[in-house]
């Protein structure tokens, strides 16, 4: 790197510190909400796979696509949705990115061409493909970007997607985040593999591993599939090794993971690496990020009362979003 | 991109012609990839010698295979595929080969198509068009027979609607192309090579959620879809030496349905006969009749619908004798009227 690459890398990975830090503590602000009744129903939080969404959606441009999952408040704040339209929709109020209709699974944001949100696995890809091909069809260089997790890999939709995307060479990128587990489900007791990217072979298409507590190289590895995309090169499908420190949904305390795995996971906690690689190269020191974190801290305290001050829309006002017409 | 520029050659083609079933179809999926550089066709073998069914003949030498574009055998996955071509700036038009063939894409039918737009809060619109191609007389055996219409009727957020004349066939499909809400449009394909007047051109667009008098009458209604609605015409038009007179109505969308064009008819009528190529419990008929009834419509009800008990055949013999034939189509209208 150079001296310049390096500095810019350094204000880089501050800014991603900042947002991972965001992206906890809003998911503790979450649980804290729902223990107060203020949001319900369920929710799927992503402590511990901060960077790959930081890592990943920070790669894109603002015109590119990009569809998520269920467990994507992560993904949504990474895209720049704001913490207050987050927490009304999970709050069900007119706050909310969509007005509090689709709530904690569903954070769509079209400003952002954050283009869907699915709370059953698979379309999130087949969707993506479509606006990859939308995008290559009207003669543009967007690309989009699709989130699944470990589970979805054993869906046909997801290998449909893949087959469909490696015929068309779309302009697409396929990431799966393997935290390890189908929902109560170790990966091994469904899934015949351990590097879920090996199933990029069976669809002709680069299938590459990364270290999801490593926002770093999440970052390079999305680049590289990003502009692979963008040149016309075809898909990838790229694997972040990640862990999620809540159990599946909000009714789960998870107690089928073996003793000690969440703490040995937590020694690799990715805000942690980035801030000690931070603190070490001097670039953000331990005081400062105690800061920090207290500023967004505070950012998350008011992006909820905030959002909480919402009124909830009538079922006579959401009949306009059922039909267009 | 612009869009519904209406070109010239369109305009040269407006007026009423004697077409096919199939060759309406083909001329208003032409109109509509003429008319708006974001409407494409895709499915399994659409751009491939003119489509299973050849109803898209000629169009991918004409428009290109990037707009005719042939996809693998994945309905699911390729629904999702035109999902998110649709809320990205597209019109796609998606052929499901057999209407037999749809609940393998039932996820994207049921969960995605017609509520993404309402979990979005309205943030986007889902113009796809689904094509599905259904109904018996073609001697393809039980899973291939099908129409499938009634399957999906009951979901909010989707429009069903289904062509049983050429002029329908072409007004309903354009009108489904142009709509900015998913459309599920049914064709039967023992209807292709059945002949009709066509007004060709924007004129002969149909109204969306509209039903059909197809023939007017004073003493019974009868409404049906697809292949029924040619045989009950038929059937109608027979009866008329005998005196009686019956008013024919193609339901055509079975969502929304047009309650208002069948209670006037009923009123008018008094009898209410529903002719369906699939079975009675849970389909269009019966939900007309519950609909009706609680609306105070005074009525005679009846039903000639596929057999509760039994499946299409493939024996040819075996598949004709299940459907409801011109025959005992009238004859059911006689026994009505006479009862």
């Amino acid at each position: 790197m150079t001296t310049t690459a390096a500095t810019e890398r350094s204000t880089d990975r501050t800014a991603w510190l900042r947002k991972m830090l965001e992206i906890r503590l809003f998911e503790d602000k979450v649980q804290e909400l729902f223990m107060e009744g203020k949001i319900q129903g369920t929710t799927h939080l992503c402590q511990g796979q901060e960077a790959v969404s930081v890592g990943a959606v920070g790669a894109l441009e603002d015109r590119d696509y990009l569809t998520i999952t269920y467990r994507g408040h992560g993904h949504a704040l990474a895209r720049g949705m704001t913490m207050e339209a987050a927490f009304g929709e999970l709050m069900g109020l007119t706050s909310g990115c969509c007005n509090g209709v689709g709530g904690s699974m569903h954070l769509t944001d079209f400003s952002r061409n954050l283009i869907g949100a699915f709370a059953i696995i698979g379309p999130s890809y087949s969707v993506a493909l479509g606006a990859a091909m939308s995008a290559k069809l009207r003669g543009t260089d967007d690309v989009a970007m699709a989130f699944c997790g470990d589970g979805a890999t054993n869906i046909g939709t997801f290998h449909e997607a893949l087959n469909m995307a490696s015929v068309w060479k779309a302009p697409v990128v396929f990431v799966i985040e393997n935290n390890l587990y189908g929902e109560y489900s170790p990966l091994r007791e469904t899934t015949p593999l351990d590097d879920l990217a090996d199933r990029a072979k069976a669809h002709a298409m680069p299938g590459v591993v990364v270290d999801g507590q490593d926002v770093d190289a999440v970052r390079d590895v999305a680049s590289t599939a990003i502009a692979r995309a963008r040149a016309g090169e075809g898909p990838t499908l790229i694997e972040a090794k990640t862990y999620r420190y809540r159990g599946h949904s909000r009714t789960d305390p998870a107690k089928y993971r073996a003793e000690g795995e969440l703490e040995r996971w937590k020694e690799r906690d990715p805000i942690d690496l980035l801030g000690a690689q931070l603190a070490s190269d001097g670039s953000l020191g331990e005081d400062e990020q105690r800061a920090l974190r207290d500023e967004v801290q505070a950012e998350v305290d008011a992006a909820a009362e905030r959002a909480a001050a919402a009124p909830t829309l009538t079922l006579e006002e959401t009949k306009a979003y059922v039909y267009a017409r | 991109m612009s869009t519904h520029v209406e070109p010239a050659q369109a305009e040269a083609a407006a007026g009423v012609t004697e077409l096919t079933y199939r060759e309406a179809i083909r001329a208003a999926l032409e109109h509509e990839l003429e008319a708006d550089e974001t409407v494409l066709l895709m499915g399994e073998d659409v751009a491939t010698a003119g489509g299973v069914f050849k109803t898209n003949e000629g169009l991918s030498d004409r428009f290109g295979r990037e707009r005719v574009r042939n996809t693998p055998i994945c309905e699911n996955g390729f629904l999702g595929v035109a999902l998110g071509m649709a809320v990205t700036g597209m019109r796609p038009v998606v052929e499901i080969m057999f209407s037999d063939f749809l609940p393998t894409a039932a996820d994207a039918i049921v969960n995605e198509l017609p509520k993404f737009r309402f979990m979005s809060g309205g943030q986007c619109v889902v113009p796809v068009t689904v094509r599905s191609i259904g109904g018996a007389t073609g001697r393809f055996g039980t899973q291939h027979s099908a129409t499938g219409e009634s399957w999906y009727m009951g979901l909010p957020g989707l429009k069903v609607a289904t062509a049983g004349t050429p002029a329908s066939a072409y007004g309903l499909l354009r009108a489904a192309i142009r709509d900015d809400d998913p459309v599920l449009f049914f064709e039967h394909k023992g209807l292709y090579g059945r002949k009709g007047p066509v007004q060709l051109g924007d004129g002969g667009i149909l109204p969306i959620g509209k039903a059909g008098v197809l023939r007017p009458g004073d003493d019974v209604t009868v409404l049906s879809t697809l292949l029924m609605a040619d045989r009950a015409l038929t059937a109608a038009e027979a009866l008329a030496d005998d005196g009686i007179s019956a008013e024919v109505v193609e339901l055509r969308w079975l969502r929304p349905i047009d309650y208002d064009t069948i209670a006037a008819s009923v009123s008018k009528t008094g009898r209410l006969l529903v002719v369906e190529e699939q079975v009675h419990a849970g389909g269009w008929g019966a939900t007309v009749i519950s609909e009706l009834t609680m609306r105070g419509v005074s009525m005679r009800p009846a039903a000639l619908s596929l057999p509760d008990d039994l499946l299409v055949s493939y024996s040819p013999a075996l598949e004709d004798a299940i459907l409801p034939s011109i025959d005992a189509i009238g004859d059911r209208i006689r026994s009505l009227v006479e009862a």
